[in-house]
């Protein structure tokens, strides 16, 4: 089962490569990252979405838990959360194509953010798998070079992740 | 205010922090640190003739004191000798603090002579790791390493620092933190009290009860508490390879260590217990066997300070969070009251009685200490030679080991009747281990015998250490099973590869081991018959103020048993000899 796991961790050269060490050294799947500092330039929040089941991932967790750059950990996949991924993608656009690449944009309601002369740049913000769907209804048209953010999220309502 | 320059700043910090021995080896980047050790003269330091023993030393030190021990490295091939050691502690959470040297800060990821990415290469082994950036870090740094690598579950703290940091010339005002409060790292001082009471009664509901002590019984200061907690409810008690001491090994409720090599009784009681008290333990697959066959019966309470080890091998019943010590207290508070509230007497003293019967007709079947489970040779058998040094040393000595099969006699055949005594690397299982610790105890306790049980394969990986016994006069005891096999190697070759010896024999390639000992000035004993054993023996350990080395030529064909039948095997299944199995 898909989860997103997010962290609060020490800005701190080396936090990063703890968390990422953790997942390789025993054997957990990494699908997306993202990482950032927060309003406070102490913190960071890292988001990571991985897959297994209840007992696995609660491993996981503890595990993270006991890093001692790891400040807070949560699964925002055991309640209501939003999550967003933004996708950039350059694309063949000539000809009739150009017109439908713009429509099936509109239609996932993304901006074409670069506009060349046989190409575009199209960007797209969602969930996971409304990048994925706007990807397969491409179709025909020619990807040239695809770049996605990996997962952010946050609980809704008053659920807060803070040290 | 007083100003110092790095090294001073670091060495200082080592005195406010009560360290009493420093092993270590210097080198380009640890100079500046080395030259403020040697101004200061107020940390003795330690010189080892290979990094990978000073940080056994340093482990040895902390598993007999319970106090970190401190390790002093420069950097590159200082760094990386290092490393096996730092897996070694981590592996059974031993606190140290491991200082190494690192080149100049300018120099960082230039390849730079000497230079190697430290807190990279040993982040998987270690409870944290610091890279330092300031001079002026330096006091806080070291006082934050000390106090993780000693709180919680203990382990190993890196803390690497650039030779430019350490400089004389720089002189920062030196204050050392009276405490630390990290807001990413607060330890449980104290199980959940709902969830004692429930541990309490699930305890007290037990018809066929075991407790199976581990490591971080020894760790936690718990033993005592442990033993009172056995005695009072008359439960049967196994430890772990980590845990012998935790219980006393003499005492009637003692089933001996259980798991891989462990007692007939111990893994046979475990498997058909319907409760189990896991304190300290981890549920490793030296002890499980077979994980979906471990124990079909029991419910398990699991006491641990660290909630990444509970649940993580086999589901419990009741988890329960906190230290061995405050955790063992209040359930004891909490037995004596549901004891005291019952209308019945509690626990059931009839079921106890029948549990404890079929226990002793395992004992007297196959229990390692009822009667003689092994043969006779020509040559002494190696569990002779334990039970020798055992009779000789009154049960009180400190015994290192290495690793294979001498270690899994040590651990069958001497009682051991105190925490702490009992020093051996098992989970990382590191050959090497056993005479740099046995050099680190005897720093720390110069009156106590120490003794390093080891065979001929293990001692060659750090007898270089011999010459630093030699400089520093640590009188320990050597008690080498010379077999001309890797023993436990050969042993897995007999069972399972048809007796196919692939690189496990050593021809005739051993060195004369008492001119050896000879040659760095010890004392060496030949022990070819077995009839010399014993007064070999006592010679050794009459020999108060000299390491004695025994070479002691024992049965080469011999097995260790039990010995947990794999793959697929339950607990209960067992090979008891060559030929017999459960």
């Amino acid at each position: 089962m898909r989860r997103i796991l997010s962290l609060l961790l020490e800005n701190e050269s080396g936090a990063l490569s703890r968390v990422v060490g953790l997942f390789s050294q025993r054997g957990y799947n990494i699908e997306t990252l993202n990482v950032a500092p927060t309003d406070d330039h102490s913190l960071s929040r890292l988001t990571v979405t991985t897959t297994g089941d209840d007992l696995k991932i609660e491993q996981i967790t503890k595990q993270l838990n006991k890093l001692i750059d790891v400040i807070k950990v949560v699964d925002l996949t055991e309640g209501a959360h939003v999550e967003r991924d933004t996708l950039l993608v350059k694309v063949r656009a000539e000809g009739a194509q150009r017109d439908e690449v713009k429509r099936t944009t509109d239609i996932f309601r993304g901006q074409i953010v670069d506009v060349g002369p046989t190409t575009y740049i199209v960007q797209l913000t969602g969930p996971t798998q409304k990048l994925d769907s706007f990807i397969t209804a491409l179709g025909d048209v020619v990807i040239l070079e695809v770049v996605r953010s990996g997962v952010a999220g946050m609980a809704r309502g008053e659920k807060i992740l803070a040290p | 205010m007083e100003m110092l320059s790095g090294g001073e700043m670091l060495v200082r910090a080592l005195e406010d922090e009560g360290v009493e021995y420093v092993f270590g080896y210097p080198g380009g980047a640890a100079l500046h640190i080395y030259d403020a050790l040697f101004k200061a003269d107020a940390v003795p330091h330690i010189l080892v003739r290979h990094e990978q023993a000073a940080t056994h030393a340093a482990d040895g030190y902390a598993r007999a004191t319970g106090k970190p021990g401190v390790v002093l490295v420069t950097s590159g091939p200082g760094a990386t000798n290092a490393i096996t050691g730092i897996a070694t502690a981590f592996m059974d959470s031993i606190p140290m603090v491991v200082l190494s040297g690192q080149v100049p800060t300018h120099l960082i990821g230039e390849d730079a002579f000497q230079e190697t990415d430290m807190v990279g290469i040993s982040r998987p082994i270690v409870k944290h790791s610091f890279m330092v950036k300031r001079t002026e870090d330096i006091p806080s740094i070291v006082k934050q390493a000390f106090y993780i690598a000693t709180s919680g579950r203990p382990g190993p703290v890196v803390v690497d620092i650039p030779k430019n940091l350490t400089a004389p010339e720089n002189k920062y005002e030196y204050h050392y933190p009276e405490s630390v409060s990290l807001r990413s790292y607060q330890p449980a001082q104290k199980g959940h009290s709902g969830q004692i009471r429930k541990a309490a009664r699930l305890l007290l509901s037990a018809k066929r009860p075991v407790i199976y002590a581990g490591g971080g019984v020894i760790q936690g200061d718990g033993s005592e508490l442990l033993t009172e907690l056995a005695r009072r409810l008359n439960y049967p008690v196994t430890n772990t390879l980590m845990g012998l001491g935790a219980y006393p090994g003499s005492d009637r409720q003692f089933l001996g260590m259980l798991g891989m090599h462990g007692f007939y009784e111990a893994n046979m009681a475990m498997h058909h217990s319907d409760v189990i008290l896991a304190v300290g333990a981890r549920f490793d697959d030296r002890v499980t066997n077979t994980v979906s066959k471990f124990c079909p019966g029991a419910k398990i309470i699991h006491i641990d300070v660290d909630p990444a080890s509970i649940a993580k091998i086999v589901p419990v019943d009741i988890p329960i969070v906190g230290p061995v010590s405050t955790v063992l207290t209040d359930l004891l508070a909490q037995v004596d009251a549901h004891i005291a509230a019952s209308d019945r007497p509690l626990p059931d003293g009839d079921a106890l009685s029948e549990w404890w019967q079929q226990i002793e007709g395992w004992r007297a079947a196959h229990g390692l200490w009822h009667g003689r489970r092994y043969g006779e040779s020509d040559f002494a058998m190696p569990q002779d030679v334990i039970k020798c040094l055992y009779d000789v040393t009154n049960g009180e000595a400190y015994v290192t080991s290495d690793v294979g099969q001498h270690q899994m006699f040590a651990a069958q055949y001497y009682k051991f009747d105190y925490p702490r005594r009992w020093i051996n690397s098992g989970g990382l299982g590191t050959m090497g281990f056993g005479l740099p610790a046995a050099m680190g105890i005897k720093l720390a306790l110069p009156d106590a015998e120490v003794a390093c049980v080891t065979g001929e394969g293990s001692i060659q990986m750090n007898i270089q250490e011999l010459s630093t016994c030699s400089q520093y006069a640590t009188p320990i005891k050597i008690i080498s099973l010379r077999n001309n096999y890797l023993g436990m190697v050969k042993q897995w070759q007999d069972m399972q590869y048809e007796g196919r010896y692939s690189e496990s024999h050593y021809a005739a390639s051993l060195p004369d081991f008492v001119k050896l000992a000879e040659s760095y000035g010890h004392v060496g004993i030949k022990v070819e018959k077995k009839d010399d054993l014993e007064p070999a023996m006592r010679e050794a350990f009459a020999l108060k103020d000299r390491l004695v080395f025994l070479d002691v030529f024992v049965e080469p064909h011999e097995h260790v048993y039990p010995m947990l039948v794999a793959p697929n095997g339950a607990m209960k299944d067992m090979w008891l000899s060559k030929t017999e199995r459960t």
